[in-house]
């Protein structure tokens, strides 16, 4: 018994000292590229365990109009500085078109109007920013599927690409520019529409004007803002002659390229 | 020689220490397991918590009012960590909020030394917990399947007839709060705090993580629409996940006392080798003299 303050700071110095090797092997693992490359590995199982179990059309949950969030946060781009994007806002988008081109019959270019004529669809839906934060939100806006079916997809469309009009990080290959990706089941998902209302006003600039994805049941960033151009590819990592990807970094999205996930839906 | 020393001596002599078998090899690898897996989903965890530091009940977020929220504030030119809970404030510089050596301080929820990565990376954090979330998963399903077709919960895990009876439940209570441990014949089995413990954590806090961390996937939202409602739903699984492994760590913290209080050798052998030291006055069946 007389030993046992000592066998006490015994276990103490021990835990503290593998308390301290713990942490900075979890750092050193953090940056091993292999380390790194076997932790993404989870990334395709969750997908694929996900869409397993998940009915790809099932919907996201709707809510009532006294769920909408009053206090409704922004995140990402707030107001784009790109000179493009300025010049369409001092015309409060007049002379905004949305091109839809790629692998498809027939190119489209559509000006806001003609957006706002298409078949439309109205959800109040939970926005959840991968950050770990909820705001509920109504969205009004043209569905992606009947604007795909205009332009008519070629057999060897697999992806749809959303280029945006902000530059998120300022960088020396033009990377920083905003984009996303889903593939063509989410795209005809019911639920996924091309906003132009929110809270049943104009989609305010901050929350992505003119234009703003919306694809229910994934996360945040996914929700791309700031629409300009949607393109059919068949590849997300396609490179061109240099070798160089030719979408961002290769990820289908900015922030794929910056780490997070692709599939967003956890 | 006073008459009651020499019925001790006699007794002592007639006790022989002896290693029981008291882990089986299914529970010593899961046990290690789930050693491994929940320290680095607390501490992930702690890292994805870290981007939003603050918790909320219900379907979406109040900004204004959080129920917990851990935030840097300015006081004059001095900077503070500050934690908020309901209507109660903390000055927790150095811990929540505002934390680092002296000089190189920042403004994070946890302090470097409880994250994965310990610099602020919400991409590291997120793949660290998922790919052990998965590791934990399919630790689980293991333990609980070998364990209903191997009797190990029938027979180790649900408390008998005898030991569920309030005297005997009262009278552990008594002697566990003075640190005394069942002996001898007694301590071949988990006694009936234990069994309370151990259930309360495989069957009620680690399905409840599993289930709440599901709960914030908005994928699987669509997949099983009521569950996240049983948590009143997506801030308020959060905030249950944020308790749930509160409630974790809390019996860690607890378990770890008691092993140490009880024999930590004898306690540590048995969990690696699976035998636990006995002094008994006839060895069992089974028993490694």
């Amino acid at each position: 018994m007389t030993n046992y303050p000592t066998r006490r700071r015994w276990l103490g110095v021990a835990g503290a000292s593998l308390g301290a090797l713990w942490l900075s092997a979890c750092d050193k693992l953090t940056s091993d590229p292999t380390f790194a490359r076997t932790l993404t590995k989870a990334e395709g199982l969750t997908r694929r365990a996900q869409r397993l179990v998940t009915d790809r059309k099932a919907l996201a949950k709707e809510f009532t109009a006294a769920d909408i969030s009053k206090d409704f946060k922004a995140n990402g781009t707030l107001r784009p500085q790109d000179y493009e994007y300025e010049a369409l806002l001092a015309t409060n988008f007049t002379d905004y078109a949305l091109t839809i081109d790629g692998l498809v019959e027939h190119p489209l270019e559509l000006t806001l109007a003609e957006v706002r004529g298409q078949p439309s669809r109205t959800q109040i839906t939970r926005h959840d920013c991968v950050e770990g934060w909820s705001s509920i939100g109504k969205w009004k806006g043209a569905r992606l599927g009947p604007l795909l079916d205009r332009a008519k997809l070629k057999p060897d469309a697999r992806y749809i690409v959303f280029h945006c009009a902000d530059t998120l990080e300022q960088t020396l290959d033009g990377t920083g520019k905003y984009y996303e990706s889903i593939d063509l089941i989410d795209a005809y998902h019911p639920q996924t529409i091309l906003a132009y209302e929110m809270n049943d006003v104009t989609l305010p600039v901050r929350h992505g004007a003119p234009l703003r994805l919306r694809v229910e049941r994934q996360l945040g960033y996914k929700h791309a803002k700031y629409v300009m151009r949607i393109e059919a590819v068949a590849a997300l990592d396609a490179k061109d002659a240099n070798g160089q990807t030719i979408l961002g970094r290769g990820n289908g999205g900015f922030w794929s390229d910056r780490g997070y996930e692709w599939y967003a839906g956890i | 020689m006073p008459r009651r020393w020499k019925r001790q001596m006699i007794m002592a002599e007639t006790k022989q220490k002896i290693l029981t078998r008291r882990h089986t090899v299914v529970t010593r690898i899961t046990h290690w397991t789930n050693v491994l897996a929940l320290s680095v989903l607390l501490m992930s965890g702690l890292q994805i918590f870290n981007a939003h530091p603050a918790l909320y009940w219900g379907q979406k977020s109040t900004f204004a009012q959080p129920w917990l929220a851990m935030t840097k504030v300015e006081v004059g030119d001095v900077a503070r960590g500050v934690t908020t809970v309901g209507a109660l404030k903390f000055d927790t510089t150095g811990l929540f909020g505002w934390s680092g050596k002296e000089g190189m301080r920042e403004a994070r929820g946890f302090p470097a030394w409880a994250t994965i990565p310990s610099f602020r990376s919400l991409t590291d954090g997120r793949r660290w917990h998922f790919f052990f979330a998965w590791l934990f998963v399919i630790n689980g399903l293991t333990y609980w399947l070998l364990g209903l077709l191997g009797g190990h919960i029938r027979k180790d895990m649900l408390p008998t007839r005898d030991q569920l009876a309030p005297r005997h439940i009262l009278h552990e209570i008594v002697t566990h709060a003075k640190l005394q441990f069942p002996k001898g014949e007694d301590a071949r089995r988990y006694n009936v705090i234990q069994k309370f413990t151990y259930l309360a954590v495989i069957a009620g806090l680690l399905p409840l993580m599993v289930l709440t961390g599901l709960s914030m996937s908005p994928g699987f939202n669509a997949t099983v629409p009521w569950l996240i409602e049983l948590f009143g739903g997506r801030q308020g699984a959060r905030t249950v996940h944020f308790l749930a492994a509160s409630g974790i760590v809390l019996f860690v913290v607890v378990h770890v006392v008691l092993v140490v209080a009880s024999g930590f050798w004898n306690n540590i052998r048995s969990m690696i080798t699976g035998k636990y030291a006995i002094e008994v006055e006839t060895p069992a069946k089974g028993d490694v003299a």
